[in-house]
């Protein structure tokens, strides 16, 4: 089966589809040596994600093995995630910096 | 491996040999186009600012002013001022003599007795200057001389899957053969920032990739101003982007995976080889206006939507991923890198087959905007004009 969708990471929660995915139709992506496949619940656009599990409000949206953001309300699997359902989590900056051992 | 360039007095070697017509300040922008277009072998850049503005804005305005005249494709300058601007046309010549020993000229319309004299005279010192130009024999360099800026612009979900990671594996392939690369638009780390500062050499780089974000997304708020309201754009939106951090996430896979060995102020120079980045905006033409101030003489450019672009001094290499923007605008389009989407290359045979794409660029080989003769500029402003 010729895919139509791309998992970056395998902890991903979310494919990018590399067609346009009608309401109905089958999302077939390949994870390592397997390909699997999920229904669209409705109409995905080229380049756009769709759900790969159902998510509640504020659940986090995986790509790369990173977070994305979070969802704004509950999106069922093969569902569109997109803008106006996500949104981006302020960074902890303080929380990143790194001892450099005195040289600084 | 090596390729045929321009040596220099000082510094890397240039891809090109420009004569530059650079304007002090937007008064000078327009005598400067038309002295340009007099003479084959000079090209200008429209200035928009040089006067009116804080001390800030005058330190950005002119490390692009010196370092556009520095950077190693332009043979020498043609400086067109005014006579009432911030810096003028001599102090502007001043300054870029002392940071370099290659020809420097200047002119002022006020002193001249206007802009017909002031383009006559600026016309005859190109026209010298581009006869000379053009008896520079291209000799070969190696491509340690080569610093490549790595852009991207009017992203994407096809740039951060395929063209940003072809473009990376690029960066390693030259990082390996002793080049240098530089990657830019810290705004586009915001999200991406912790994996970005995995790369760094030391954990003085890592804290500096970090503070670059939080300076950022502070300087943004105290001006009562959010980077997640105008990031990502609408095109990115529309092109399945759905937050700031999933943007950044795939702009930072474009400058590879080898260590970044130092971070850079805006349009400053490197003083480091190897990969590098640099502070800028995600606004892509200003960033290129830095990356090249900073004395990048190539750029590769990845976009998802396309992009027509091009600067004056520096080729701009544009590839994509997506299928139909390089159909639909082939004419503005250099590589299509489609294959890595349709499954039948990978990202690394990609990037392997771009080496060979910037190999033919450093050799002479026109990028589309530089045969068109696009010269896109944008400066950097700290705050409003005065």
């Amino acid at each position: 089966m010729k895919i139509n969708a791309l998992l970056i990471d395998d902890i991903d929660n979310v494919v990018t589809c590399v067609t346009e995915v009608p309401a109905g139709s089958e999302v077939y992506y390949r994870k390592g040596d397997e390909v699997l496949s999920l229904r669209a619940e409705e109409d995905i656009p080229y380049c756009h994600k769709i759900a790969l599990k159902d998510f509640a409000k504020d659940d986090e949206v995986i790509k790369y093995g990173e977070m994305l953001g979070r969802t704004v309300e509950p999106v069922a699997k093969g569902h569109w995630l997109w803008d106006k359902n996500m949104y981006s989590v302020p960074r902890d900056y303080d929380s990143e910096f790194v001892s450099t051992g005195g040289n600084e | 491996m090596q390729f045929w360039g321009y040596k220099r007095s000082e510094g890397r070697a240039g891809i090109r040999n420009h004569v530059l017509i650079l304007p002090t300040c937007v008064c000078g922008s327009e005598s400067a186009r038309i002295v340009a277009s007099q003479v084959r072998g000079a090209v200008n850049i429209v200035f928009n600012t040089g006067c009116s503005d804080v001390q800030a804005n005058t330190d950005m305005s002119q490390k692009v002013l010196t370092g556009f005249a520095c950077n190693p494709n332009v043979y020498g300058v043609v400086i067109i001022g005014l006579g009432c601007e911030t810096v003028g046309h001599k102090q502007l010549r001043e300054k870029i003599q002392k940071m370099t020993s290659k020809p420097v000229v200047s002119f002022g319309i006020q002193e001249e007795g206007g802009t017909l004299k002031t383009i006559e005279k600026a016309v005859r010192a190109a026209r010298e200057m581009a006869s000379e130009a053009g008896r520079q024999q291209k000799e070969l360099c190696d491509i340690s001389e080569l610093l490549l800026g790595i852009e991207c612009g009017g992203s994407d979900a096809t740039s951060g899957i395929a063209s940003n990671p072809a473009v990376g594996e690029l960066s390693d392939l030259l990082v390996d053969l002793g080049a240098s690369t530089m990657m830019s638009e810290s705004i586009e780390w915001i999200g991406g920032e912790h994996v970005l500062a995995k790369r760094a050499a030391t954990p003085e780089i890592h804290n500096q990739i970090i503070q670059v974000c939080k300076d950022y997304e502070e300087h943004l708020k105290a001006a009562g101003q959010d980077c997640r309201a105008g990031q990502p754009t609408p095109g990115n939106k529309a092109g399945g982007l759905s937050t700031l951090d999933e943007k950044s996430l795939g702009c930072i896979r474009k400058g590879g995976t080898r260590p970044i060995v130092e971070v850079l102020e805006q349009a400053a120079r490197p003083t480091k080889r190897g990969a590098v980045v640099m502070d800028t905006a995600g606004f892509d033409i200003s960033s290129i206006t830095s990356m090249v101030a900073g004395g990048c003489n190539a750029v590769i450019f990845t976009t998802g939507r396309g992009t027509p672009t091009g600067n004056a001094i520096v080729p701009v290499l544009k590839v994509t991923a997506n299928a139909r923007t390089f159909q639909m605008m082939e004419d503005n389009m250099d590589v299509d890198l489609s294959a890595i989407i349709s499954g039948e290359k990978t990202y690394k045979e990609m990037g392997r087959e771009l080496l060979g794409k910037i190999e033919d660029v450093c050799n002479g080989k026109l990028t589309k905007a530089e045969a068109y003769g696009f010269s896109d500029i944008a400066v950097d402003h700290v705050c409003r004009f005065v």
